[in-house]
């Protein structure tokens, strides 16, 4: 496993499991994981492998049964709701499989909902938005309303959502999973962008080996196993 | 507030289903006014009843008259200050029995002393003492017939003939109005001289007393010193406080009043839980955008806010303007001038509207509001695309 | 498939996934079975007091009243009147003379049973002939009055609403305690709401010296109503006016059932708009959690007309089945209920039973399917209109 430079995300002897009816499922079992700061990783493997579940206890969506979970300086493991909440808004971006945006809408506002939860003015915000809808290159598309994007559009849009605050951690969930390939490949690219000119850590869980190749580095996951090479 | 553009995009969402809510909201309330004008117009006159007058009349019935030769008799009494009598007359206009309303013959100057309530300027007051089949009608009552001083007005009363079998002639000097919003202006008032001197039969006979005592607190004793007074005589009295004669008087619609009340609020509370029903479910359709924005990392206590704020938003737009309109349907009169002389909805209940309009939007925002505060986010985004 | 087997299917596929819906569903369903409770309970009161104000039997029983009087409480008659009028022609006679009675009519102070609050109960002073004038009146407790004596019987209907109308018991009439000697029905008439008592000992206790209200009289048939009228009106001797009593008891009641009638159909009205925008609202979200469904349905084949016919028949299921549940629950809530109100044309209490007719509970289910229909029709046509590549993709 490589290590070289600090570690931005650091997951150590996590369990996670759950009960189904009687049975104790275990989605991840003493895991630990590292990503530095500024690396672009793709996180692979087959359905039920619990890639995630990773993803999700990365980003404060999940708890996990056991173990730690720190990224940078906060131990996000035993954080209260309350301040899970508020370290998502200043420090994680998500990005996900079908883009989840508000159709209520137009690309802006949704753009603009994260900075809600900050401080800024309406001309600050406003201002912000229209920086990370340039970033995505869409700022042609402002006023519409998300079922007026194409697929590629929508997913440009929910990226310029999750940099908008800035954060330093970027986790996507299949990004370009709904995609055609053309678009996909636009949505890789803006993401390996993000990776080298703004020093972006990002964690991508994909299934596809077209996306991985994109990343700097691609970790394994079966049966909530890491495995450092990719299985035969 | 920069968490209105996503209330109100969310208000937009569905916007048929939106209205379709408002409108139930604003049915259901109007319905709440109606429900509370009605049941004040039930109790009406309780509210305003004077607590320093009693009302006597004969034992066994309202019906039954009385000598006027008890109101020497009745002012005597310790702790009476004042006493003037009524008389039901049943007057009618234009012999159509449905033109009817309070017609009494008192006399002018105590009763106006005796009922403050009555607003009527100076000027009327000396008209009506000096024109002896001068009436004063109440503001109501004007309009319902479009009358005016210095009409000249004919009526006939089924109980008390004129003499010589003619109509009874009155000028109408005066119009009054109510001093307090339920004071009952439905009524013709005119004197007691012309009435007696021309009625064709049971001269002397009044209907009841009103009596003003001089302090409230020995009120009950005053009204059994005046039921002993007529003890044991032909006529025998029962006198009691104004707001319990008026109660008394209204308690006889009583099982209707009670009924129509249930009613209207079954009504009322279907109407809410159909609604509250909808707009739940409008929070529960959208259980994965919730979890979205939580994962942006909008907290719990903020998603919950947000929820009950559009429930309210919806609610207090639907449910202020049914209240309004009860309002106006109050003010623009009684449908039914005969029967429920006062009619309005008075502020308290308005407010009590007000009240439940909140309640309203809360009950039916917390429940999802709730759901939504505990939604596991991981959980909400995983269900999407089923 | 041909069209009718179509709307067979696509209808129980659709009346099939109402369990998926169980809150939506059941609110609209609620809603509506509110509507019809609501119609039907008002209603029954209007029905009820109609009830009480008709006559039961032939209709050849005539009143009549001094002229200008249009209540019994207003209207008086002499002696010399009264008799004038036993003469007219037209009127049944035995062999004890003519079947009329002339009564007197005043009010005495009652608590009501319900809610111990004084109630101005009527009480009726009869002649003899009374019971024979108006023939369906039977003793059901007890024993009729003795003429002279300070005794009263009371009505069903009033012994019921009022306390102290027990057999035995005392009431007090004038100066005095008059006893409760028996209790009486009168066919479901308003006779049932009064108490009886002898016209000739009541006169002198409410200071009436030899007068009366009202003549009653039996007719040979009702046919000779205009023979009878004609013969009143023509005396010079006599200002009176005469109407059968079936006209005259609808007259007395008029500003009362039309009172409960407009507001029980403004209240009915308003909640049915109520529940018609719970309806609406139902099968908009219906059709619109279905859109996928609908769409693969129209893109198998089907056409848009089953389509419209299965959301009408969800919405027209959904409204049936809360019609029939608010009807039966308002007939045993209020069917029979015994109430009491005061009449203000007559000033006198008037007791009185709900009554839940048939022909009611079929108007109400009536109103319930037309809300039904109306809440699935626009939901119905956006369904059929909807594109079918669009609604394919939605989720």
């Amino acid at each position: 496993m490589s290590t070289n430079g600090e570690a931005l995300v650091r997951v150590e002897n996590v369990e996670k499991s759950f009960k189904r009816g009687s049975e104790q499922i275990h989605v991840l079992s003493d895991m630990n994981f590292e990503v530095p700061r500024g690396e672009f990783v793709a996180l692979m493997g087959p359905s039920g492998s619990g890639k995630t579940t990773l993803l999700n206890l990365i980003g404060g969506l999940d708890r996990a049964t056991r173990g730690s979970v720190k990224i940078g300086e906060d131990r996000i493991d035993n954080m209260s709701e309350r301040q899970l909440a508020a370290w998502r808004a200043r420090h994680v971006g998500f990005v996900f499989q079908f883009y989840n945006l508000m159709p209520v809408m137009t690309a802006a506002r949704n753009v603009e909902l994260p900075l809600l939860l900050t401080h800024l003015s309406k001309a600050e915000r406003r201002k912000h938005v229209a920086l990370a809808l340039d970033v995505v290159g869409l700022t042609h598309r402002t006023g519409h309303y998300p079922r007026t994007l194409s697929g590629g559009e929508q997913q440009r849009v929910g990226i310029a959502r999750a940099i908008v605050t800035d954060p330093t951690l970027l986790l996507c969930d299949e990004p370009t999973g709904d995609l055609d390939r053309k678009s996909g490949d636009e949505i890789l690219s803006l993401l390996q962008a993000l990776n080298r000119d703004q020093g972006k850590t990002i964690v991508m869980v994909t299934h596809d080996p077209h996306a991985s190749a994109r990343a700097t580095r691609t970790v394994y996951l079966e049966k909530g196993q890491l495995l450092n090479e990719k299985p035969e | 507030m920069k968490y209105l553009g996503l209330i109100w995009s969310n208000l937009k969402r569905k916007k048929l289903r939106t209205w379709l809510t408002l409108l139930s909201i604003f049915v259901a309330f109007i319905l709440f006014g109606l429900l509370f004008t009605i049941r004040e117009a039930l109790t009406a006159g309780v509210s305003v009843a004077d607590a320093d007058r009693l009302i006597v009349r004969h034992k066994v019935s309202l019906i039954m008259t009385l000598p006027e030769a008890y109101l020497a008799r009745m002012k005597q009494i310790d702790g009476v200050e004042s006493a003037i009598h009524f008389t039901w007359f049943n007057g009618i206009y234009q012999n159509e029995p449905k033109n009817f309303f309070a017609t009494m013959p008192t006399d002018p100057e105590p009763f106006l002393d005796m009922y403050p309530e009555y607003l009527l300027p100076e000027d009327q007051k000396q008209a009506w003492l000096t024109t002896r089949t001068g009436a004063i009608v109440g503001r109501v009552l004007a309009d319902r017939f479009q009358w005016k001083t210095g009409d000249h007005i004919p009526l006939t009363s089924p109980i008390w003939p004129r003499d010589g079998d003619e109509a009874w002639e009155f000028d109408i000097v005066g119009i009054y109005d109510g001093a307090k919003k339920g004071t009952d202006t439905s009524g013709l008032f005119f004197r007691y001289d012309y009435f007696d001197e021309a009625r064709a039969q049971g001269k002397g006979e009044v209907g009841w007393y009103a009596v003003r005592v001089s302090d409230p607190e020995r009120a009950s004793q005053v009204a059994a010193a005046i039921d002993g007074e007529f003890a044991n005589s032909p006529y025998e009295t029962k006198a009691e406080a104004e707001g319990a004669f008026v109660q008394g008087f209204a308690q006889q619609i009583g099982d209707i009043g009670t009924i129509l009340i249930a009613v209207l609020s079954a009504v009322f509370f279907t109407i809410l839980l159909v609604v509250g029903n909808t707009m739940a479910q409008a929070v529960r359709e959208r259980t994965e955008e919730l979890g979205v924005l939580k994962a942006m990392g909008f907290t719990n206590g903020l998603v919950l806010a947000l929820v009950l704020a559009e429930s309210c938003v919806i609610a207090a737009v639907g449910g202020l303007a049914g209240l309004a309109v009860a309002w106006l349907i109050g003010a623009a009169g009684s449908p039914a001038p005969s029967m429920l002389p006062v009619f309005y909805l008075p502020t308290r209940y308005l407010l009590i509207g007000v009240l439940f309009v909140f309640g309203l939007g809360i009950v039916a925002g917390i429940l999802p509001a709730i759901q939504a505060m505990r939604l596991q986010i991981a959980v909400a985004l995983r269900r999407h695309g089923g | 498939m041909n069209w009718l087997s179509q709307i067979f299917a696509v209808t129980l596929f659709s009346l099939r996934t109402i369990p998926q819906r169980k809150g939506s569903a059941l609110a609209t369903a609620v809603g509506i079975a509110g509507v019809v409770a609501v119609f039907v309970g008002v209603l029954s009161i209007a029905e009820g007091f109609r009830a009480a104000m008709t006559v039961p039997g032939a209709d050849d029983v005539a009143i009549v009243l001094r002229t200008g009087a249009d209540t019994e409480m207003t209207s008086g008659l002499s002696r010399d009147e009264t008799r004038l009028i036993a003469d007219a022609p037209g009127i049944a006679r035995t062999s004890d003379g003519a079947l009329t009675s002339s009564e007197l009519f005043v009010m005495i102070n009652l608590p009501k049973r319900s809610t111990g609050t004084d109630a101005n109960v009527p009480l009726r002073g009869v002649e003899k002939a009374a019971m024979a004038v108006r023939g369906d009146i039977k003793m059901v407790e007890g024993r009729a009055f003795e003429l002279g004596k300070n005794e009263v019987i009371a009505g069903v209907g009033a012994a019921r609403a009022f306390a102290g109308l027990d057999v035995g018991r005392k009431v007090r009439v004038g100066q005095n305690d008059w006893e409760v000697v028996g209790i009486f029905t009168g066919g479901g008439g308003s006779a049932e709401s009064e108490i009886w008592t002898d016209a000739s000992v009541l006169q002198p206790a409410y200071h009436r010296g030899d007068s009366f209200q009202s003549v009653y009289a039996k007719l040979t048939s009702p046919a000779a109503f205009t023979e009878f009228k004609d013969g009143l009106t023509t005396n010079p001797q006599l200002k009176v006016k005469t109407m059968l009593q079936s006209e005259f008891l609808a007259e007395q009641s008029t500003m009362l059932t039309t009172f409960i009638r407009s507001i029980g159909v403004s209240i009915t009205a308003l909640m049915a708009l109520g529940a018609l925008f719970g309806a609406l609202n139902t099968m908009y979200s219906a059709v619109s959690a279905r859109t996928r469904e609908i769409a693969t349905l129209r893109a198998l084949g089907f056409g848009a007309t089953p389509i419209v016919i299965s959301v009408l028949a969800e919405s027209l299921v959904l409204a049936l089945v809360g019609g029939a549940a608010g009807a039966t629950a308002a007939y045993f809530a209020f069917n029979g209920f015994q109430a009491s109100t005061i009449n203000f044309q007559t000033f006198s209490q008037i007791a009185f039973a709900f009554t839940v007719t048939p022909a009611l509970l079929l108007n109400a289910i009536a109103w319930a399917a037309i809300i039904g229909i109306l809440g699935g029709l626009f939901p119905a046509v956006r369904a059929a209109r909807l594109p079918i590549a669009t609604a394919l993709r939605e989720t």
